[in-house]
């Protein structure tokens, strides 16, 4: 509330000044011009490079790998071992045999573990690519099995003792803040119609728009050419608030995924989504 | 003059029918969160665990999502912790202070070891010259910043203050606490203040 009423009464100093308007005209027609350039980009779904990660991770999914030399089609996303349709649609949830809560890629991590015998920790040394990089093939496995689910909507149900745990977890986490820089989720996430330079921010606190949002990833990310994950995003905000990397399936990033799948319970999947 | 206060009636009432503005509050354990935030980040350097760690300020602050209950305790803790020039000259060098406003460099796992100074990074969140378009929206236009306020000494203050510890002023500001926090030197906040404040800084040019 007081950081409310201080942005109002700072927007209104600045109304005196006569700079709101002349503000909001420029900023209006810069984002009217990237808004032409998005469309553009989604206009065509066949333009969407992060389809061929798609048929990557589909090819890794089905072909044996590792010490075990074994396919992942045994792996089991929730809805049994092989059945991918729908899988992430109700990702993350409670999985007896990790006995944990699970998003997608921590699942695909533990299958990649267990069943084809990769070593956690070699499967953690780095496991996003840098600018210009393809997705790993953690990351591809798990694009291609998020696109599996296109077209459903996210129906989590955070029904498991442990899931709700995780989600509160998550909701606590969003708000949580930390670093040198005192920064949380929520800092740039909660309220509508902000942005960082001139990047909208998406808002995760309101349904209405972390629906529209969620079900765009995994992303193809233009300005670094290649797919990112979701895992991936939240290791990156992680390095934006001045915080060490995050591990890859780390309670606290499922526990922050969980709160986006459940904000944007209903909202329709549709990967991979196209950003900047 | 009418419309403006039309506006500011608008945002009154705009706040009062927002659930979000009332006070929520985060009931999960503190320890709970704090040992998910140690295990999930295995690779920190023994340096920047402090980091994982909130101080009394920003514990309160994320417990009740920034709307704290007791605002002025918050606000005297944090103003305890400002420092000042020892000359007492709160001005620098405006172009310096353009150029720390302009850079996000700095503290993030990507910066070590450091090639230069750490930036302010206005602009990602602040309008400030006219000139340079490309400025964010999470903090209200500070173009005109000094003009407005006549370059006074005590408005001078005000924005040595709050760049140096925004909770001083503002309790659970979302702004960073840039001088408490080690985040800007007492001479680059000069700089940033001599931006906002000179008369000769572009952002006080019509």
């Amino acid at each position: 509330m007081n950081v409310r009423r201080n942005l109002c009464a700072a927007v209104l100093a600045s109304a005196f000044a006569g700079a709101v308007h002349a503000q909001e005209s420029i900023g209006g027609a810069i984002e009217r011009e990237l808004e032409t350039y998005r469309s553009m980009m989604k206009s065509d779904p066949w333009s969407n490079p992060g389809t061929l990660d798609v048929d990557r991770g589909e090819s890794l999914w089905k072909t044996p790998a590792g010490p075990n030399n074994v396919s992942l089609e045994a792996c089991d996303l929730g809805l049994g071992p092989g059945k991918v349709d729908g899988a992430f649609a109700a990702l993350p949830r409670y999985f007896a045999d990790a006995e944990r809560v699970m998003d997608v890629e921590a699942r695909v991590l533990w299958c990649m573990e267990k069943l084809q015998g990769f070593d956690h920790v070699k499967l953690l040394v780095r496991p996003h690519p840098g600018a210009g990089m393809p997705v790993k093939d953690l990351g591809a496995i798990a694009t291609y099995v998020a696109y599996r689910s296109n077209g459903r909507s996210f129906a989590a149900t955070f029904s498991h003792p442990k899931e709700k745990e995780m989600l509160a977890l998550g909701e606590a986490l969003f708000f949580h803040r930390s670093g040198p820089m005192d920064f949380a989720c929520s800092t740039c996430h909660r309220d509508s119609g902000k942005r960082i330079r001139l990047q909208p921010l998406p808002v995760f606190s309101k349904p209405e728009e972390a629906r529209r949002i969620v079900g765009e990833w995994p992303a193809y990310r233009v300005s670094a050419a290649h797919v990112m994950t979701m895992q991936h995003r939240i290791y990156d905000c992680f390095w934006q608030m001045r915080l060490p990397e995050v591990e890859l399936g780390s309670d606290v990033s499922v526990a922050l995924i969980s709160y986006l799948v459940k904000q944007a319970e209903g909202g329709e999947i549709n990967i991979p989504g196209m950003k900047r | 003059m009418e419309k403006r206060r039309i506006t500011f009636v608008l945002l009154v009432c705009i706040a009062r029918v927002d659930p979000s503005c009332a006070q929520e509050i985060n009931d999960i354990d503190e320890a709970k969160i704090d040992a998910a935030m140690r295990a999930a980040f295995p690779k920190a350097n023994v340096d920047w665990l402090s980091r994982l760690k909130a101080d009394q300020t920003i514990a309160g602050c994320s417990q009740y999502k920034d709307t704290p209950p007791a605002a002025p305790t918050i606000a005297a803790r944090e103003r305890a912790s400002i420092r000042y020039p020892p000359d007492g000259e709160l001005m620098g060098d405006w172009k310096r202070g353009e150029q720390l406003a302009q850079s996000g460099y700095g503290l993030r796992f990507t910066d070590y070891p450091p090639t230069r100074g750490n930036g302010g990074n206005c602009y990602a969140c602040h309008q400030l010259t006219k000139e340079e378009l490309s400025y964010g929206t999470l903090g209200p236009s500070l173009a005109g910043y000094g003009k407005i306020r006549r370059s006074s000494e005590a408005d001078t203050k005000a924005a040595y203050d709050k760049i140096y510890n925004s909770q001083a002023t503002y309790p659970c500001s979302l702004m960073p606490r840039f001088g408490t926090n080690g985040v800007l030197t007492i001479e680059q906040i000069k700089d940033i203040v001599a931006l906002l404040m000179s008369p000769e800084s572009p952002v006080n040019r019509p």
